[in-house]
């Protein structure tokens, strides 16, 4: 052996040079997969009748209101001439307690809120109060950039097409029609209405849009969307968050009101109901349909069947899995013990 | 002016003529009629790129690259048309992976830069001006006198003008060049060698005309005027007048000789291919998957395009009231937005070509390639020189070798004979200590008692010291007076200072050995030969020599010994001596000589004669007739001999061993059984080349040899090679080996390659003797050419092997005693055969399957990303909508999936090394590019696809039953929709590679689990802020509403452990039902509790003294405050952690378990 000092090429001789850093060499042999298939199979198989049980202890009921259908109620306001404010009831009947929450949404099919230019169609800086885009609106916003030579605020189709029907909902008790209130706070998301989206810092709003135009389809500009609450109005408007949030997918539902207050805190009694519908937002044109859908929610959300059958299923593929394993493991044994 | 700038472009060859003027010393004639012509400088250049060029040029080979162009047009589009992504998203990378590339190459080429300056920078001393000058290497131009000292190598072609000696020769060795070692002798002209000084050198005028340089190291044609007194003597120049570069000066003091092929044109440097790009055989696949994918790609873009229209052609999809088109679009033409879209969907799908996929291939193969300089078990501690990389483009080509060609001398013996045994008068000897020990006899005597040779044994080691070619040169340094004369210093007979140095290492071998055991060959002058023998000196005066020639196979000297007597010494092969033999004991010796060949020896036999005066008388008169004879004289030249040599007095034979490298035999077997052809190329003689395959075990003495050798005419050497044909098909059984030299190969592969290749596949073993440097190339071609197209690898340490190191797809120098050419121009280079086993079956195996595995996963995780894409546009009425936001996009590939391959691919062993090394048969589990067969891309593909389908509809029913999914009852959007999507894609990414993985360092478990961390961090920070520089806010807080929801955390779960649990399934039935070989050697190998460790002990347990890897834990350490309570209780947890898998066993299997205990027992 030479000594150390002249082998000045000698490469260290460390765990990581010589690729022998400690290392864990797991094998997906039968003996560790069985079991743990088999006790991944089980757990999923009662996490899925969980929640399976959770989702089917929620109550939902859905309203057809589209009125393509003669004997609809709202028949009359889609065939022509259409008129302006056009109203109609839908009547309906709940047997046993609705419990509360109870959570009112809109739905619309067909509806493709997920277009690229539909949903780029904004100007972000106009929506959190920038005055200088209130000028002079994005590029983006085209077609709905300028009307009348004025600058639309807030500009773009997807602000434009907001949905514009209303509904009151009525319990008739005794032949009188009493109305439910519907809380229209906390039906967006917490950031859209704090931070995401922010009025101009003007007093009173109302000037700030001075020398804009509203948006085409609008009937009233956005400083008048909820005039009897200041902190509802303008772009922090509930409803226009809740519209602004484009849905991923064609049939979507819209959060509209929730029912927390008053008699109905715990939810919708037995009795017979009446859904006011202020009939304004067209979707004959592309074939789709509106629906007024209440449901009340658990922690998962709404009813959802999808989760408990897959959690099911795969459970029982798991468990199936471990056994066919298990049969071809009692068959061939290990390579490595022949 | 125009013919210059011409010439500077390369547009114009520079030379026009045939023929180069070269003016010693540059002194030009002074009547006019002087062309200057232009030279090249004496410049060597290896590397690819100056300062100036390397940004435009590196670009332009950059953009060369199929994929790179890809990825600009698609940056370009993006630029150009309303897109879907911001530029940005295919830019960033695109800039990432350019520079990345363009740093790699330019370190390696400043690597180059360096290996140049040193050959360019190497000072000589060239005569100017009247004195000698040292300068450097590259300021020699053409016509410059140089001056090269004992020793050195020529730093450019030289035409010899004169030595110190006076006779005008010196002695070269081109072992660089062509692998001879022997001294060669070259000649001045007589008008030049007397100017043995500078100042003679100055007044000498005269002009070399020689052709243009060749690549032909043998061939020089030209001629030299010396202006002497006025008058012009012309003489022919031709191959021994001209010094090549890389040849060394051997055995005088110092020559002096004038340029005329300079720097790239000097024959060495002719004789190197050009640097061409090797490209391996995965990037050749990946190459072609990529073309797959480009046509997936197209299809997905035309089909989006088409169905877009197709959804269009109705009037309330193409323009719903909500969203109106603008006056601009409803103007502008069907045709361009047609085409406008199909550019905007490619912009949208071109992820599916893996951007960084490059990137990762070139960082991997950077940083892996450091295993190879890093691995002790190829450094050679004798030499203290550790394996190097010089391109780390063809690492896992290491792991695809199908043909070895080697060169012999230098790379499979050490280039160094061994005298072993010898037999005389039918008695065997050793030698031992330098002494001759008979058979039988042990040396327990260690000085004293010499067993005194007697006669015979005497005559026969004068025999051996006295008929041979050697020539003897003194190491002139060490010498202070009078060295130049052999004789002089006889009287000190310093052994150390004297060399031997012979045509043939056999003869050097047999001399050097007659010298240890007391009869020493001290040196010859004229016709005088003189030996001393145990310290007396005899003179004998050489008669005659009756050269070596490959028909007789034996050589002979005719000397007058110191008593007057007349002597014939004969030495040669058994077959040409033995029949000729008339006293002797000839059978015992016959019996010898085939007991060394046994041992793989390699044996000469010795005999004499001896003359009366009427006899020599006569023999003198027929050799001198023969050799003045005018025509026929080969013909009576054999004649003569044959008369001479026969009635011979046999005195013994000899066994000579040329050292082969250590584990040389072991190592062509390994190579063998891993499925790898070795052939052996070598410019040596046939006898040597076939003694030497036989004692390295490249032939076995069982096989069937087949000769293709001297074939003069085409149709004797098809006629041979359809014999040979023959021959194979008859006897099956036996295996063959075949021998070919040169010429007949030439012949062989002029007209007919298809017979010969047909012929060589049968053959378990080739040799090939006498080769030509670039005809070891064309060996090298035609079987790289051959229709199966097999992948090879060419090993060698000399210049000679350069071709063939250049041609084959891989090339291994070995850093021996000729030069540092091989090393230079080789891919890789290692100190001793031996090391090759490890290269190929270790780190070759380990490279091939890293990146195989890293090329199939990149197409994977790409195909998972981009497929929910490409659905998402059935629901978004192919708007292009992306369904990932661009930030995800973007960082997809550069962050949250790059780091676990990449250090899977730069850490996995599926198997180990140790079992690599003992079971070179799972090296054919791999060969033939196994792991990247159409049928493992389709697996990939098709995964990567029901994976995507998965992610995305799994979602899509979860969130398609518009129900909310949060407690509170509102609702997602798309941007939550599609943060859903990738999430469970980037987990699921992560998994199914941690599948894969086998060998999980600490720092697998680091990147795949800090990968999955980094992706929550990561988009908790992008959602938790309002980022002023963006252009939209989307991802607001999408992020944590996304998690605020039970439900989608179920669905991750589900999602990820549906794609997951068919992947596991699937593994534990193949590996049961058909386990590989490789997955056998892992079950019994990765057993033993001293190599399995828990995954927690990877992660926390580090061996004391192994500092590199402790030196990165404890700095993890520091940074995570989280091991340290682990570490000190580390011993006890690993014990229990080991026990605990054991007991897992027992539950299900105690055959296993019990399997297990007894091995680790």
């Amino acid at each position: 052996m030479k000594e150390e000092g002249n082998l000045e090429n000698r490469p260290s001789n460390t765990a990581f040079t010589q690729q022998r850093l400690p290392a864990w060499q797991p094998m997906l042999s039968a003996g560790v997969v069985i079991p743990g298939f088999l006790v991944i199979g089980l757990a999923f198989i009662g996490i899925g009748v969980g929640l399976l049980i959770t989702s089917r202890s929620i109550q939902v009921l859905e309203l057809d209101y589209t009125g393509t259908e003669t004997n609809s109620p709202c028949n009359k306001c889609t065939t022509l001439p259409i008129q302006n404010n056009c109203v109609c009831k839908l009547n309906f009947t709940i047997d046993t307690l609705f419990k509360g929450p109870v959570f009112f949404y809109y739905s619309l099919t067909n509806y493709f809120q997920s277009q690229r230019k539909y949903g780029a169609s904004l100007d972000y800086n106009q929506l959190s109060g920038d005055l200088t885009y209130f000028k002079s609106p994005a590029s983006d916003c085209d077609p709905y950039r300028y009307a009348n030579g004025k600058p639309i605020v807030p500009c773009g189709s997807l602000a434009n097409s907001m949905f514009n029907d209303t509904f009151k909902l009525y319990q008739i008790v005794n032949g009188k029609e009493n109305l439910v209130p519907f809380d229209g706070k906390g039906i967006a998301w917490w950031t859209d209405y704090n931070i995401k989206y922010r009025n101009p810092d003007y007093s009173p709003l109302e000037n700030a849009f001075n020398d804009t135009e509203k948006p085409v389809f609008w009937s009233k500009p956005a400083y008048k969307l909820d005039t009897s609450d200041s902190s509802n109005n303008g772009f922090v408007n509930q409803d226009f968050l809740v519209w602004m949030r484009r849905a991923a997918l064609p049939n979507f539902r819209k959060l509209y009101r929730r029912i927390t207050e008053g008699d109905y805190k715990d939810g919708l009694p037995v009795g017979n109901y009446s859904l006011e519908i202020s009939y304004n937002y067209p979707v004959k044109s592309f074939d789709g349909t509106k629906k007024a859908t209440f449901s009340n929610v658990s922690w998962m959300g709404g009813q959802n069947e999808f989760l408990g059958i897959a959690y099911l299923a795969i459970g029982s593929m798991c468990v199936v899995m471990s056994v066919v394993m298990l049969i071809v493991y009692a068959k061939f044994r290990f390579p490595e013990d022949d | 002016m125009l013919r210059w700038i011409r010439q500077q472009l390369g547009v114009d060859p520079p030379h026009q003529s045939d023929t180069r003027t070269v003016y010693v010393a540059n002194r030009f004639p002074q009547n006019g009629h002087y062309i200057p012509q232009r030279f090249a400088d004496n410049r060597i250049i290896s590397s690819k790129y100056t300062v100036w060029n390397f940004v435009p040029k590196n670009l332009f080979e950059q953009f060369r690259r199929i994929a790179n162009f890809y990825f600009l047009i698609i940056f370009l589009v993006q630029l150009m048309i309303d897109t879907p992504t911001s530029p940005i998203t295919s830019g960033l990378p695109l800039f990432f992976v350019i520079t990345v590339t363009a740093i790699k190459q330019g370190y390696e080429d400043w690597l180059r830069h360096k290996a140049d300056n040193e050959v360019n920078g190497a000072p000589v001393f060239v005569v100017r001006s009247g004195s000698l000058v040292q300068t450097k290497s590259k300021n020699i131009r053409v016509g410059d006198i140089v001056r090269v000292a004992k020793d050195e190598t020529f730093p450019v072609d030289l035409v010899l003008l004169s030595s110190d000696r006076a006779d005008g020769t010196c002695h070269i060795t081109t072992a660089s060049l062509d692998g001879e070692t022997n001294l060669k002798t070259h000649f001045s002209v007589p008008e030049t060698s007397v100017c043995q000084s500078v100042s003679q050198l100055e007044a000498l005028q005269a002009v070399v005309e020689c052709q243009q340089p060749d690549a032909d190291l043998y061939r020089f044609v030209g001629r030299i005027t010396v202006i002497q007194h006025g008058e012009e003597i012309v003489r022919p120049l031709g191959p021994e007048n001209l010094l090549l570069r890389g040849a060394r000066l051997k055995n005088t003091k110092e020559i002096f000789g004038v340029a005329v092929y300079t720097g790239m044109e000097s024959k060495m440097a002719l004789n190197y291919k050009c640097k061409s790009q090797k490209r391996s055989a995965v990037e050749k696949s990946m190459n072609t998957f990529l073309i797959i994918y480009l046509v997936i790609l197209l299809f997905e873009a035309i089909l989006s395009t088409i169905l877009k229209y197709a959804w269009q052609a109705e009037e309330k999809w193409n323009e719903p009231f909500y969203n109106q088109k603008t006056e601009q679009e409803r103007n502008s033409s069907p045709i361009l937005k047609f085409i406008s879209d199909f550019l905007a969907f490619l912009v949208l799908y071109n992820f599916i070509i893996p951007i960084s996929l490059y990137v990762t291939v070139e960082m991997q193969k950077f940083l892996g390639s450091f295993f190879i300089g890093w691995d002790l078990d190829l450094y050679h501690e004798e030499s203290d020189q550790k394996a190097q990389v010089n391109t780390s483009d063809l690492n896992e080509e290491l792991g695809q070798v199908e043909y070895v060609f080697t060169d012999k001398t230098g790379t499979l013996t050490e280039n160094e004979m061994h005298f072993r045994e010898c037999s005389i008068k039918g008695t065997k000897y050793r030698e031992v200590n330098g002494k001759l020990l008979p058979e039988g006899m042990t040396d327990d005597s260690p000085d004293g008692s010499v067993a005194h040779l007697i006669g015979d044994e005497v005559l026969f080691l004068k025999a051996v010291s006295l008929c041979h070619t050697v020539q003897i040169s003194y190491d002139q340094p060490d010498l202070p007076l009078g060295a130049s004369d052999p004789f002089s210093h006889v009287n000190g007979f310093s052994s150390n200072h004297m060399e031997y140095y012979a045509s043939s290492p056999d003869e050097k071998a047999l001399v050097e050995a007659t010298k240890r055991i007391g009869v020493a060959f001290t040196g010859s002058s004229g016709d005088t030969m003189e030996i001393k023998t145990f310290g007396k000196f005899e003179k004998y005066k050489l008669l005659h020599l009756l050269e070596f020639d490959a028909n007789r196979r034996r050589m002979s000297v005719i000397l007058q010994t110191p008593s007057g007597g007349t002597v014939l010494f004969t030495k040669g092969a058994e077959s040409a001596i033995l029949p000729f033999a008339t006293s002797g004991e000839i059978e015992k010796t016959r019996l010898h000589v085939d007991e060394f060949a046994l041992k793989g020896l390699r044996t000469l036999v010795v005999a004499c004669r001896h003359f009366s005066p009427e006899e020599y008388m006569d023999v003198d008169k027929r050799l001198t007739a023969a050799r003045t004879a005018l025509q026929q004289r080969e013909e009576k030249l054999q004649e003569a001999f044959d008369f001479i040599e026969r009635d011979l007095q046999l005195l013994g034979a000899t066994a000579v061993e040329d050292k082969l490298q250590d584990k040389v035999q072991e190592t062509i077997e390994a190579l063998r059984l891993a499925g790898i052809k070795v052939w052996v190329l070598t410019g040596d003689k046939h006898e040597t080349a076939v003694s030497v395959s036989l004692s390295c075990g490249h032939f076995h003495r069982t096989m069937n040899i087949l000769e293709l050798l001297q074939q003069r005419s085409d149709n004797e050497c098809a006629e041979q090679l359809r014999r040979l044909a023959r021959r194979i098909k008859e006897d099956h059984v036996i295996q063959h080996g075949l021998v070919v030299d040169g010429a007949s190969l030439s012949l062989a592969l002029r007209e007919h390659e298809k017979l010969f290749m047909e012929v060589c596949k049968n053959c378990s073993a080739v040799l090939c003797c006498r080769m030509a440097p670039l005809q070891k190339a064309k060996v090298v071609r035609l079987l790289k050419t051959s229709p199966e197209k097999p992948i090879t690898l060419a090993i060698g340490d000399g210049a000679n092997d350069v071709s063939m190191i250049q041609e084959a797809h891989v090339g291994i120098g070995i850093m021996g005693k000729e030069g540092r050419q091989a090393v230079r121009n080789s891919d890789y280079a290692i100190a001793r055969f031996k090391f090759l086993a490890k290269l190929l079956l270790v780190h070759g195996h380990f490279y091939y399957i890293r990146i195989a595995t890293l090329v199939q996963y990149f197409f994977y995780k790409n195909v998972c990303f981009i497929t929910p894409q490409f659905l998402y546009q059935f629901f978004c009425l192919f708007s292009q909508q992306t369904l990932y936001d661009s930030v995800y996009l973007t960082l997809y590939n550069i962050c949250f999936t790059s780091l676990p391959i990449l250090v899977y691919s730069l850490f996995e062993q599926l198997v180990h090394p140790h079992a690599l090394q003992s079971k070179p048969c799972l090296y054919r589990d791999i060969s033939k590019n196994s792991l990247l067969s159409f049928r493992t891309f389709l697996y990939w593909t098709v995964l990567g696809f029901c994976h995507a389908f998965i992610f995305f509809f799994g979602s899509y029913i979860l969130m398609g039953e518009d129900t909310t999914l949060m407690g509170n009852g509102q609702m997602f959007g798309n941007w939550t929709f599609g943060t859903l999507v990738f999430t469970v894609m980037v987990i699921t990414v992560t998994l199914k590679l941690a599948l894969e993985t086998h060998f999980w360092t600490w720092m697998n478990h680091f990147v795949t689990w800090g990968s999955i961390a980094f992706y929550f961090i990561f988009s908790l920070f992008y959602g938790g802020i309002i980022w002023p520089f963006l252009h939209t806010q989307d991802m607001y807080f999408v992020f944590v509403q996304l998690l605020s929801s039970g439900s989608a955390w179920f669905a991750i779960i589900i999602i990820v452990i549906t794609c997951l649990s068919p992947d596991v399934f699937k593994k534990v039935l193949y590996r049961h039902l058909q386990p590989t070989s490789t997955q056998n050697s892992q079950q019994s190998l990765s057993a033993p509790p001293a190599q399995a460790l828990s995954c927690m002990e990877s992660l926390c347990c580090y061996q004391q003294g192994q500092s590199g890897c402790s030196r990165l834990a404890s700095l993890l350490d520091q940074m995570t405050g989280h091991c340290k309570a682990g570490a000190s209780n580390c011993h006890a947890s690993s014990r229990c952690n080991r026990i605990r898998p054991r007991a897992a066993w027992q539950m299900v299997d105690p055959d296993g378990a019990l399997g297990v205990g007894k091995r680790s027992a």
